[in-house]
């Protein structure tokens, strides 16, 4: 078990180092000059210069990539060249917005979507394994920004009842349903297929030939080994809604880690733009490794392997 | 592909026959099948439907897309079936001509990432050692950049624009291929027709040519097909976030941002859009879901 678990944690550091690399080179990647780009046009030489002398553009690129890591590990993710405030302190200002709308779709999705994909799987191939099918279809056929529009139109304009913008936990409701629909999709499908596979299993029937009600049998026997591919997913997806959350906090001119985003690559603010993407896969890759470790809490088999 | 053969006779199936004999019995097999199935068949009807609408776009729009008339915001009429927009413009012709953007996106930057996650993947599987190790490597640390966010810091290093965007999408997908081409090439390569190739004689390029690429091209158009409906839903978020398509190209993504400044008073400018887009990518998902079940069975989620 120890072992286990230290190789799964040491796993982390080669995926963070290139993820560090990543996010390093961003702007060295920029076609052209990267300073002349995040100047703007109205740039002098002079300014040109000192920005590159600031951000140390002028030493080997080993040399700059080990100060870029150093000081992020030290908490130092640079300035933003716009408002000339540390990036960390900016991201970590707008970071609980985000994580509270994300949080809440993970769970919603979560809950919605194994109930769904529990029903259909024990339905039989009925009306119901059909309508829940068709309805997890448009869930990922729909696209957030279109479904929160259309909620915004009814639940907020039409019936009025709930506020459209804002941040109350009222006016989380719709961002929620919104982000959390297409993921609910996924996991309704996710959930039916494992189930499925799980239901066909020889100690299902055994379970049921001697006599268990079948509702133990569903959730004993069956919900517990259909559940560790469903919560991988359920790790992927939380990355997946982070990041959409870009979109979503957009629809619904919430305040957070997307708008940030947005202005800081439309002014082409590359110590912000580097600080979100690096902030961001890191917090992926953290919740995956969370995820791996709950595996072998669920499932004692993975322990030993 | 048929089940058996190669294990029965050591032979790759295309080899059974004349390769072009096969493929058209396939494909033909795979047609056959695909009618039986009326999920997968409305799904590539409105596909046909869509691609029709994108190329005769200027036969069938009832107008210019980017003509302004006096026309502000107005209601869906005979003359304006789905209304007008903030600028006057007519919202059929924009949609009409915003199927246009949509599909190239999807197919130039599902191109994109399936030619270069396959080649990627059948090379790291089929050479194994310290190449495999490396493409597998970066191809984990793509995967560590969730969603959209990988597409997002790809446009943000190019510059938001229609044709940053499809490159963005494209390579944020390669990951996806390059995992499947190389575990189907891991599984192809120790086949018995494979090694009789190489003894035979036939160069790497021939034998992965010829030998492992069209036995494993089945799961990657499956993926490509949902794939299209993917970078299709991406690229249309990207520009409503304003990264993609800028004013005045009809983009849906693009008409739906827009939309939302005027919700109270112009719901057709949001509707219309919005349908087209989930329908187009209902339709990709119908058919790839039916593709799937024909092509590889085992793909199913």
């Amino acid at each position: 078990m120890a072992t286990y678990l230290l190789r799964r944690v040491l796993l982390v550091i080669p995926v963070l180092i290139g993820v560090s690399i990543a996010s390093f080179l961003m702007s060295h990647l920029v076609p052209g000059d990267p300073v002349a780009v995040m100047l703007g046009e109205r740039a002098t030489a002079d300014d040109t210069t000192r920005l590159r002398e600031e951000l140390g553009l002028n030493d080997p690129i080993h040399v700059q990539y080990w100060r870029y890591v150093s000081n992020a590990v030290r908490g130092d993710l640079g300035d933003s060249i716009r408002s000339g405030q540390p990036v960390l302190t900016e991201i970590t200002e707008r970071l609980p917005s985000t994580l509270t709308l994300t949080v809440c779709a993970v769970l919603a999705a979560a809950a919605f979507g194994m109930t769904l994909g529990v029903a259909a799987a024990v339905s039989g191939r009925g009306w119901v394994d059909a309508g829940i099918m068709a309805f997890a279809l448009l869930g990922i056929s729909m696209p957030a920004f279109w479904s929160g529009i259309l909620l915004i139109l009814l639940f907020g304009l039409k019936l009025g009842w709930v506020p459209i913008a804002g941040t109350g936990p009222k006016a989380l409701i719709l961002p929620t349903i919104t982000l959390a629909a297409p993921a609910a999709a996924v996991l309704a499908r996710m959930t039916r297929s494992t189930m499925l596979e799980v239901l066909g299993q020889d100690f299902v029937r055994s379970a049921r030939a001697k006599g268990l009600r079948e509702h133990v049998v569903v959730v004993r026997h069956v919900l517990r080994n259909a559940l560790v591919p469903v919560i991988t997913i359920i790790g992927l997806q939380f990355g997946g809604l982070l990041a959409g959350s870009v979109i979503v906090e957009s629809v619904f001119s919430r305040p957070g880690l997307g708008r940030y985003t947005i202005t800081a690559i439309e002014s082409r603010d590359f110590p912000q733009i580097q600080g979100i993407v690096l902030v961001t896969a890191a917090i992926y890759v953290f919740v995956n490794l969370a995820v791996d470790l709950l595996y072998s809490v669920i499932d004692p088999r993975i322990r030993y392997q | 592909m048929a089940p058996g053969i190669e294990s029965l006779t050591g032979r790759a199936p295309h080899m059974l026959l004349g390769a072009d004999r096969a493929r058209r019995g396939r494909l033909a097999q795979v047609g056959r099948r695909l009618r039986r199935r009326p999920g997968a068949l409305a799904g590539a009807v409105v596909i046909l439907l869509f691609v029709a609408i994108a190329l005769l776009a200027p036969a069938i729009a009832p107008g210019d897309p980017d003509a302004i008339s006096g026309d502000r915001r107005a209601a869906p009429s005979a003359d304006h079936l789905f209304g007008t927009d903030d600028l006057g413009r007519d919202v059929l012709s924009r949609v009409i001509y915003g199927a246009r953007v949509s599909l190239r996106v999807g197919l130039v930057s599902i191109g994109i990432a399936l030619t270069a996650g396959s080649l990627l993947g059948v090379v790291a599987g089929y050479t194994g050692g310290w190449l495999d190790s490396v493409i597998m490597r970066v191809t984990d640390v793509m995967l560590a950049f969730p969603g959209i966010l990988l597409a997002i810091a790809i446009v943000a290093i190019l510059g938001p624009s229609l044709f940053n965007v499809m490159i963005a999408v494209g390579i944020e997908a390669i990951p996806v291929y390059t995992r499947t081409a190389r575990a189907s090439t891991l599984v192809v390569k120790e086949q018995e027709y494979v090694i009789g190739a190489r003894a035979l004689g036939c160069r790497h390029a021939r034998v992965i040519r010829r030998h492992i690429l069209p036995n494993i091209v089945a799961p990657l158009i499956v993926l490509a097909t949902i794939g299209v409906a993917g970078s299709i839903l991406t690229a249309a978020g990207l520009s409503y976030i304003g990264l993609g398509a800028q004013p005045p190209t009809a983009e849906w993504g693009a008409m739906l941002s827009t939309a939302r400044n005027f919700l109270r008073d112009a719901w057709w400018m949001a509707t219309f859009p919005g349908l087209a887009i989930m329908l187009v990518v209902l339709a990709l998902n119908l058919f790839g879901d039916g593709l799937r079940d024909i092509l590889d069975p085992r793909l199913r989620d």
